[in-house]
């Protein structure tokens, strides 16, 4: 059996010069050969791992007799962001990783097989979603991100009134704010999105919920809501010095770096860290940091570091990302937990970092670091970038005080329906779990659209 | 647009024109009522014979034809017809058409006198059977008995077993399944036609021998240290049962249903133009399973909607004008061979086919790029063949 396929990519080192996107999709005598890999296998591991159980052998299939438009609407039916998808599921740890193939020789490249069936069919235009007959219920949808718009087309495409209602400009969430566009090209999203808002979902911008409109004046007008409000503002430890001018959450940072016009992008950036980036240090070890690295090494800084307080097999990133990191030339180092922002000026230059070893494992079952009681070193650095993960949005419960938290701080949601706790309410995506991953949010977005069908039809019937 | 899968074939509306061949794979009910409920539109029920019919069995019946790292891409088989005789196709006609009446249900049979082919079609007509269709061209085996192919080759054997069958036929359509083991099947088709059968089921499998073990000097299968030559099926048949098909749509006026290696939509579309109404599918199923049936189904719509049709009715025949005899080709046309030097690899593999199996003329420049020395290509395409690179050699018009 012949090896995988692989996509053409940027070269080093047009590729750091540029938010322009790195992977540009197999060849079609590639997609067609990496299709023929597939085995038809009988029991598609591919399609358990997927979270929203895409029929992977059924779109591989359309695609190596090459009805390309037949594979894209089937991943369509399964997932309304397959494009994005795509492009940002982890798909080595998803569909890839229970593969059979990989019994033979490699896994099918099942993610650019999709991105392949998904470009053929943007070149001619998404088609749209059939009109339904409307049911005459309303519903609210706080967050427009992938879990909010996901479960907007599914109640939409059901007939019902959605409204969203977003705290920024555009709809996207995490897809538009936190993922580069190197990953994730604006234009791929802008059409999903299209494509979802065409059904006939409302968009209401720039509001925040508890701020600009009452949850109680929500819960009064509509039949339903869902919460999908993605994750609140960073958690950021208390660091010495983090005041200094050059000091940035890689949140803020990376939502002004994915605008997509370089001269709006420019003096976004320039709003909120001081220019040029110079030296770069990320502290953190996840997807965000890594994101943040690459896209500070496109936006011209001189060097990029990432520290992080474990070792390289504790990174929350995953692999495959790290390695990409590595390729364009970040420098990561390890068991260095920050204790000082150095100053000079009221601006950055540098990090003071305490030495770290691993000792037993935390609750996470990860092992935890200590101080290694060695002398701390010091990280020079004009830009320091804090990606330490984000918290709980505590607008939503502050809007709400009665909804219910998980263990974690997070909504609590029936695992079914995603019901809250307050009657009429559902939620899902990284306000309920935590912060996973984009195809996650579509998951159970779509689910609890099921479950607020469900409670409307025993709740409100159908009005006409 | 919605398009519309469904269409007539001898007087009778399949809900999409994809139907399970009498095989391995419509052995029982249950298998077939697994297929109906995955989309199948209808099912051939295995070949089945008179109760004192004799069916033994040799196994293993099965033997692939693989190319490099394609499994399968033909087959042979030494099966016989089904060892259940029409006792029990009768109760699996009754069962299927009971729990499946939007389906079609088709019977296959097999007889080595009149009486047996008349018992056949009145019961399997009594239990309530669609259409019946009658192997007169199972290959090996059979024919060693006076039975299978040994009908199918000889035009006055056709037309009098045909008229058999007709005569106890008193409602269901009879459809003749023809050899393209002959000389000359529109003259067969023309003796089906003068029976009074009501349609063409081409082809049966084609006699073979699929390869043999060089350890050993015996071919395969390998049946206790000997085998025997078979029926040979799957994609590798297509391009013949492809041209019989074309050929029996050009001969006859008469409902044509393809069989021989359709395994995919694209080969639907192509039997469908070359005047097929109705599709079997066997070996593609046994090789992937049932589940097929969606990609058969999702391709031909896409097809048809790209192509602004709402119907398969309107694809019937319309490849056929444009098969003509060699002698009607145009003389004048003089494609030459047009090669994309952005996108060439300088593999060179065009180079070798033209020098080695064509006309010399494509030459290799110092950078091993090859081009075309338009005076000396005669426009064989064979290079546009054999390159490997996507769209990267045109045959163009001068």
């Amino acid at each position: 059996m012949a090896g995988r396929q692989t996509p053409d990519t940027l070269d080093m080192p047009t590729r750091v010069s540029t938010m322009e996107e790195v992977d540009r999709g197999l060849k079609p005598h590639l997609a067609l050969a990496e299709a023929g890999r597939c085995i038809f296998c009988h029991d598609a591991p591919c399609v358990k791992g997927c979270p929203v159980g895409v029929d992977i052998p059924g779109f591989i299939r359309r695609i190596s007799q090459r009805n390309m438009v037949g594979a894209a609407r089937l991943i369509r039916q399964a997932n309304p962001f397959g494009a994005v998808c795509a492009r940002v599921c982890p798909s080595e740890a998803q569909c890839e990783k229970g593969c059979t193939s990989a019994g033979l020789s490699e896994p099918v490249a099942i993610a650019c097989l999709q991105r392949y069936a998904m470009d053929q069919e943007m070149a001619r235009g998404i088609r749209p979603v059939a009109a339904a007959e409307p049911t005459g219920r309303k519903v609210a949808v706080i967050g427009g991100g992938p879990a909010g718009l996901a479960c907007s087309l599914a109640l939409a495409s059901a007939g019902e009134a959605v409204t969203v209602y977003d705290s920024s400009p555009e709809p996207g969430g995490v897809m538009r704010y936190g993922i580069p566009s190197y990953r994730l090209p604006r234009e791929v999203l802008n059409q999903e999105i299209d494509w979802i808002l065409s059904a006939g979902v409302r968009f209401v911008p720039n509001t925040v919920v508890g701020r600009d409109v009452a949850m109680a004046d929500l819960l009064r007008e509509y039949d339903a809501v869902f919460i999908g409000a993605g994750l609140g503002e960073p958690a950021v430890p208390h660091i010495p010095g983090a005041d200094a001018a050059g000091v940035i959450s890689a949140y803020a940072f990376l939502r002004a770096a994915g605008e997509p016009d370089e001269d709006v992008r420019r003096q976004a950036v320039g709003e909120v860290v001081a220019q040029p980036l110079g030296r770069v240090v990320v502290l953190g070890g996840g997807n965000v940091a890594v994101d943040a690295a690459c896209t500070a090494l496109r936006l011209g800084a001189e060097s990029v570091a990432i520290a992080y307080r474990r070792t390289r097999g504790e990174m929350p990133a995953w692999a495959e990302e790290v390695e990409f990191a590595e390729e364009e030339g970040v420098n990561l180092v390890f068991l260095l937990s920050p204790a000082e922002v150095l100053q000079a000026d009221g601006k950055a230059r540098g990090v003071r970092m305490t030495k770290m070893r691993l000792a037993d494992d935390d609750a996470s079952g990860r092992p935890r670091p200590v101080p290694s009681g060695e002398p701390d070193v010091t990280i020079e650095a004009d830009t320091v970038v804090l990606a330490f993960g984000q918290a709980p949005n505590e607008s939503v419960f502050s809007s709400l005080p009665s909804l219910a938290r998980s263990d974690a701080g997070m909504i609590a949601v029936d695992a079914e329906t995603g019901a809250t706790s307050v009657a009429g309410v559902f939620a899902g995506g990284d306000a309920v779990n935590g912060g996973t991953t984009v195809v996650q949010a579509v998951g159970e977005g779509l689910r609890t659209a099921e479950g607020i069908r469900a409670y409307l039809d025993s709740a409100t019937p159908a009005r006409n | 647009m919605s398009v519309d899968l469904s269409i007539k074939f001898a007087g009778i509306k399949f809900e999409n024109p994809f139907t399970l061949a009498a095989s391995p794979c419509t052995d029982n009910a249950e298998m077939v009522a697994r297929a109906f409920d995955a989309g199948w539109a209808a099912a051939v029920l295995k070949t089945t014979s008179v109760e004192e019919e004799v069916v033994e069995l040799v196994y293993p019946m099965m033997a692939g034809l693989d190319f490099e790292d394609k499994k399968v891409i033909g087959l042979q088989n030494i099966d016989l017809i089904s060892e259940r005789h029409i006792d029990q196709v009768e109760k699996d006609v009754r069962e299927l058409k009971k729990a499946y009446p939007g389906k079609v249900v088709g019977a296959s049979i097999m007889g080595q006198k009149k009486e047996h082919w008349q018992t056949l079609v009145r019961r399997l007509e009594a239990a309530g059977v669609d259409f019946i269709e009658c192997s007169f061209s199972c290959p090996h085996g059979m024919p060693e008995r006076g039975m299978g192919s040994t009908i199918g080759q000889d035009s006055e054997l056709t037309e009098r077993t045909a008229r058999w069958v007709k005569e106890a036929a008193a409602r269901v359509p009879i459809s003749i399944k023809v050899t393209p083991l002959v000389a000359d099947l529109p003259h067969i088709a023309h003796a089906v036609q003068k029976s009074g059968a009501d349609a063409i089921t081409a082809i049966n499998t084609v006699k073979c021998l699929i390869g043999v073990d060089i350890d050993n000097f015996v071919p395969y299968p390998v049946v206790g240290g000997k085998s025997s030559y078979g029926g040979y099926s799957g994609a590798a048949v297509k391009p013949i049962s492809l041209r019989c098909v074309a050929e029996i749509a050009k001969a006859v006026d008469m409902p044509i249903s393809a069989t021989g290696g359709i395994t995919t939509w694209r080969d639907a579309v192509e039997f469908l133009l070359c005047g097929a109404r109705n599709l079997q599918v066997c070996t593609a199923a046994m090789k992937h399973g049932f589940r097929i049936i969606e990609d058969l189904t999702d391709g031909l719509s896409v097809y048809l909607e790209d192509k602004g049709m709402s119907s398969v009715e309107e694809l019937v025949g319309l490849a056929l004008p444009n098969i003509v005899e060699h002698s009607h080709l145009s003389r004048e046309y003089k494609p030459v061979s047009k090669i994309n030097l952005e996108t060439c690899v300088k593999c060179d593999v065009c180079y070798i086919a033209c020098r080695d199996g064509g006309h010399q003329a494509i030459t290799l420049d110092e950078k091993r790029l090859p081009h075309v020395d338009e005076e000396k290509c005669v426009g064989c395409a064979m290079c546009a063949g054999v390159c490997p690179v996507f769209e990267c050699i045109q045959m163009a018009p001068r």
